[in-house]
């Protein structure tokens, strides 16, 4: 793991992208990481294209700007492929990980993101099946887990048990946990 | 024992005030401050704090209930930012000046207009001169850390003056990071329980707060909160040692960031420090021996310390999250203090000011670092170019 890992999420306000990226600085802690979890505070409406950021690093993070030129951006809304710029500063070498049915070559033809690693998976179809509703960042944690490395399923399971364990039913829990599991036996390299 | 949470900024603050369970809380919401008191809410109602917790209808009431109990002999804080700050105003000047240790969480953001909540510090450096202590935050953890040390600070009885802990608005109030929570019992065992010495409640020993005071004895009042403020560094040294010895953490005045042999140095409050160290890490790789100066305690500013810590470098470039607008050359508030203090202690350095920062605009390390390469050149020529730079605005 490089110093200092950065990503960006981006969504539409009421998908869980602050969630999504809490969830992940919490599964950081539990791993002995250190990291930060910020999001892009503008106008805040249902619908309307948000972004999320996170570090994590083995070192005491100090920073405290912007990331800039993300390692790792994830998109957990097809929808905004065309009319948001989520590929602005991402790393030649860096991953982009988009919740669509599309194969990621077709994701790097509308991004023109030719370089680094493209990631599909249909988050939104999972979290259908599995949760009744469209909430995709538990699943497209589970698939960033399988596209970067950077966590195991398990201990990403663990957190989503101790974060929505006492907030949600036990059947919408185990919903969640199902989603993370199938996303990262879905997500597709291209 | 103390434990590792992910927590914002916020959170950590509303952590520290559970575990020193004030008497009395009274606040109104503000954006950026809000959350942490909505945690703090929380607290009272799921019974975890004994706090009478007052919700009022403004911040100038919520001062005004701070002063009152405050008076009465409770232990009080409260939160807030920018215009709450600003609506508390008169009240802000009668806490101290009633010498009521009352404890504020301060989240630092730009004062309208235009309307904006973001990050600055112009919020905090209106209030200055108002008699209150006043500490500076990097990062959650040391809110958390500032907070319970505040408690101590503030209630010592060389002291009696409220304090304001101040950390930086969204950057690091809404940023969650790993923050060490010490155990419950321990931070309630270092601020102890208050024994008010002058409580308007001790009915054996009548006394008022805040009564007529003309030209018969307000002018020894007001020599009396200077003697406070003469005798706070001492206390907040003190607090600060005991800290360590509890926690492990060792604060002082300000913090010395690679300065000890540094030719070039920048002095930067709040979050923007932690990005500094950064690009001194990075500099000093190239080998050039750069310097930071962080301040934490900025009401009573340690004028003399700090000269002393920049005595031996070549130019300094101070950075201001704020204006103070009219002031000489319209330069930041944090410039003009070490400006002064640098030039009346004999320094002859070059020094410079780069404002940043305002109405929450990012600062990054590329930035910084054009201002250690400015700092090379002044140091090389003797001079400044530019007393004042308005860092990254378009003209």
């Amino acid at each position: 793991m490089k110093d200092v890992v950065e990503i960006r999420w981006h969504g539409r306000g009421g998908q869980g992208v602050v969630t999504a990226g809490k969830l992940l600085a919490e599964t950081a802690l539990g791993t002995g990481q250190y990291f930060q979890a910020f999001p892009d505070y503008g106008p805040e409406r249902m619908g309307a294209p948000i972004r999320s950021f996170t570090r994590l690093s083995r070192k005491p993070i100090t920073i405290h700007a912007q990331i800039e030129e993300p390692d790792v951006v994830l998109v957990l809304d097809p929808t905004l492929l065309g009319s948001v710029p989520v590929t602005e500063g991402l790393k030649e070498a860096g991953i982009l990980l988009v919740n669509t049915s599309m194969l990621p070559q077709e994701v790097r033809e509308i991004t023109g993101f030719r370089t680094g690693k493209v990631f599909t998976v249909n988050a939104s179809h999972i979290a259908i099946e599995e949760i009744g509703r469209e909430i995709t960042n538990t699943p497209m944690l589970g698939a960033f887990a399988r596209a970067t490395g950077l966590f195991e399923i398990d201990e990403l399971t663990e957190q989503i048990r101790a974060w929505f364990g006492k907030k949600v039913s036990p059947g919408i829990l185990d919903a969640n946990v199902r989603s993370l599991r199938r996303a990262a036996e879905e997500v597709v390299e291209g | 024992m103390s434990t590792f949470e992910a927590l914002a900024g916020n959170e950590a603050v509303a952590t520290a005030m559970r575990q020193i369970d004030p008497d009395v809380v009274a606040a109104y919401p503000i954006t950026p401050q809000t959350s942490t008191v909505q945690k703090f809410a929380d607290f009272v109602a799921d019974g975890l704090v004994t706090t009478e917790f007052v919700t009022v209808e403004s911040e100038h009431s919520a001062m005004s209930a701070c002063v009152g109990a405050s008076a009465a002999g409770a232990r009080v804080m409260t939160a807030t930012a920018a215009n709450g700050l600003a609506l508390m105003w008169e009240i802000v000047y009668i806490a101290a000046s009633s010498r009521l240790p009352i404890v504020m969480s301060l989240v630092n953001r730009a004062l309208s207009g235009p309307i904006n909540i973001h990050c600055d510090h112009s919020d905090v450096m209106g209030m200055r001169d108002a008699g209150w202590i006043i500490l500076f935050s990097e990062n959650g953890q040391e809110a958390y850390d500032n907070l319970i040390q505040a408690v101590r600070i503030a209630e010592h009885p060389d002291v009696l003056l409220p304090v304001a802990v101040c950390q930086d608005g969204f950057i690091t109030s809404h940023g969650m990071e790993r923050v060490e929570i010490y155990d419950d019992a321990d931070v309630k065992a270092f601020v102890g329980s208050y024994q008010p010495q002058w409580s308007l409640l001790d009915l054996q020993n009548p006394m008022t707060y805040g009564p007529l005071d003309f030209y018969d004895y307000y002018y020894e009042h007001k020599r009396q909160q200077v003697a406070a403020m003469e005798k706070a560094p001492e206390v907040i040294l003190a607090v600060a040692a005991a800290f360590n010895r509890q926690f492990n953490r060792d604060y002082g005045m300000f913090e010395s960031y690679r300065l000890g042999d540094a030719e070039v140095a920048v002095v930067v409050a709040n979050s923007a420090a932690g990005t500094a160290k950064v690009v001194v890490d990075q500099l000093r790789e190239e080998g050039l021996k750069v310097g930071l100066l962080k301040p934490r305690v900025f009401r009573p500013f340690p004028a003399q310390e700090m000269s002393a810590a920049l005595r031996h470098v070549k130019a300094v470039a101070v950075m201001d999250r704020a204006i103070s607008f009219g002031a000489m050359n319209n330069a930041g508030p944090l410039f003009l203090e070490i400006a002064a203090a640098l030039a009346l202690h004999g320094e002859r350095m070059p020094i410079a000011d780069y404002v940043f920062g305002l109405g929450g605009r990012d600062i990054l390390p590329g930035e910084i670092e054009s201002v250690y390469r400015d700092m090379f050149r002044a140091a090389e020529s003797g001079r400044v170019e530019q007393m004042v730079t308005y860092l990254s605005v378009r003209e």
